[in-house]
């Protein structure tokens, strides 16, 4: 059974969404200020992409092709409510800190883009392992983003205090770059390229190269 | 096995109404289970933020520091609706009342002229709550809320004061869209530290409070009505102290303070 291993683990660093489809970049800028509310952002993103798959699936083969994209759009954004709705309940303040990005997991690319491209074609066990391997996958990502931006930034973890602040009296200056949405390009850019130097088949070709000057000559 | 088209009309129609559906029930299902948690929440989250802005909670906890619960601690307040024109008590359901809602209703606010609004928030509710706090038959806290404009959206907050009337008791937003690390550092505790204790009215009784960079002499009588302001925000400070003079003027909750000192 590699195929099932396979769907399960190869997003996670072979075909990461994020770091080497690039989708889902929106949130994993937003909400990995700190740990706490990454973690629920991800087990969030695990159930919707989880349980859309496994819907999108199940009806797959009744959905008609005119309007597969609207159906599919239905199915995620009433499981995001559901979840949004949940948040407010049991994690009130984190559903806060959350604000509009739990409702903007809609618009996520990976769940959409999976529903899509594999629960459309697939039977609904395998789907929910690609549900599942792709939003860990994109955990993966935000966790380690967020491993860098709140110690650094923050001094803190999951707000724990780790690195003692100049203003409370430590020693840590902190990097208020950090803290600020483009700090999360940066950081994912280096983890592409550290997964990339690491797994060298991930590296695209050249659109392009540049060609020799054979006429040097002319140019002086 | 007869040939079942997927994509015939029939099909079309029938899957997105069962979709619709099942998609409705699912979530009116979940909104109305979790209704009752939720509103307890908002609830508790509120009296969170009244507590914390009146200095009896500490930031992040959510018991004091003898133990005592949110609800306990406020269940020693009272919340009382006000008519900020006239400053006198109007009786209404204040567990259903939001002054913030009111606002935007043309029949239960008023609109402020550009001179009038200094905070910046466009209409005003001609309703509010006041939350009240006595010991031994003393009133000890005071606490208004209080919102106005910053530098990227409005600033919602709450002003406590002490139990004259006059003197500040403490600060807090429970909500702000401001830059973190620069205006953002409302939430700062340290900050917030600064004011208790400031004055609010001048000798005319008018609304004074300031937020300077360079402190006046201590002791001077400037000093009294003074808060440092925050490096690198000047939007939101002034934001702040343009709030603080609103709500705290005779727009805001002047006329009903006043009530409040003169009878006690």
């Amino acid at each position: 059974m590699s195929t099932t291993k396979e769907v399960l683990v190869d997003p996670i660093f072979n075909n990461n969404p994020i770091a080497l489809q690039v989708l889902g970049i929106c949130s994993a800028l937003a909400v990995t200020i700190n740990m706490s509310t990454t973690l629920v952002m991800c087990a969030a993103v695990i159930f919707v992409t989880t349980m859309s798959n496994v819907a999108v699936s199940v009806v797959r083969n009744r959905i008609p092709t005119s309007i597969r994209i609207i159906v599919q759009m239905t199915i995620i954004a009433s499981l995001v409510i559901v979840v949004d709705q949940v948040l407010q309940a049991v994690a009130y303040d984190i559903s806060k800190s959350l604000s509009v990005f739990v409702g903007l997991i809609i618009t996520n690319c990976i769940v959409m883009g999976r529903a899509e491209a594999f629960a459309m074609q697939n039977g609904p066990y395998l789907s929910a392992l690609d549900g599942l391997g792709n939003a860990l996958g994109y955990s993966v990502i935000l966790i380690g983003v967020a491993l860098i931006r709140e110690p650094f930034g923050a001094g803190t973890l999951l707000g724990f205090e780790i690195l003692p602040k100049v203003t409370e009296g430590g020693w840590y200056v902190p990097n208020g770059m950090l803290l600020l949405s483009p700090s999360a390009f940066f950081i994912i850019g280096l983890f592409i390229w550290a997964i990339r130097a690491w797994k060298t088949e991930q590296v695209e070709e050249a659109e392009y190269e540049i060609a020799p000057n054979l006429q040097y000559k002319e140019a002086m | 096995m007869a040939e079942f088209n997927k994509d015939s009309l029939g099909n079309v129609l029938f899957i997105a109404i069962a979709v619709c559906l099942v998609c409705s029930i699912v979530v009116s299902t979940a909104a109305v289970v979790l209704r009752p948690m939720q509103k307890e929440n908002q609830e508790l989250d509120q009296k969170q933020n009244i507590l914390r802005a009146a200095g009896l909670l500490p930031v992040g906890a959510t018991v004091d520091a003898d133990g005592r619960t949110v609800d306990e601690l406020f269940a020693e307040f009272e919340v009382r609706a006000v008519d900020l024109d006239t400053g006198e008590y109007v009786d209404i359901d204040v567990a259903e009342y939001d002054p913030v809602k009111a606002a935007k209703i043309p029949s239960e606010s008023r609109d402020l002229s550009n001179n009038e609004d200094i905070a910046t928030i466009g209409r005003r509710e001609n309703v509010s709550l006041v939350y009240l706090r006595k010991e031994d038959g003393k009133l000890d806290k005071v606490v208004i809320p209080v919102r106005g404009y910053g530098l990227w959206g409005t600033l919602l907050g709450y002003l406590a004061l002490d139990g004259d009337v006059e003197t500040i008791s403490g600060l807090g937003f429970y909500f702000h869209k401001e830059t973190p690390g620069l205006g953002g550092e409302v939430d700062n505790p340290n900050w917030k530290a600064l004011w208790p204790g400031v004055a609010l009215y001048d000798d005319s009784g008018e609304p004074a409070v300031r937020l300077v960079k360079v402190r006046s002499p201590e002791g001077s009588s400037a000093s009294r009505y003074e808060v440092d302001a925050l490096s690198g925000a000047t939007l939101t400070t002034r934001g702040v102290e343009n709030l603080v003079r609103f709500w705290t003027g005779d727009l805001g909750f002047g006329p009903y303070l006043n009530n409040l000192r003169t009878t006690g």
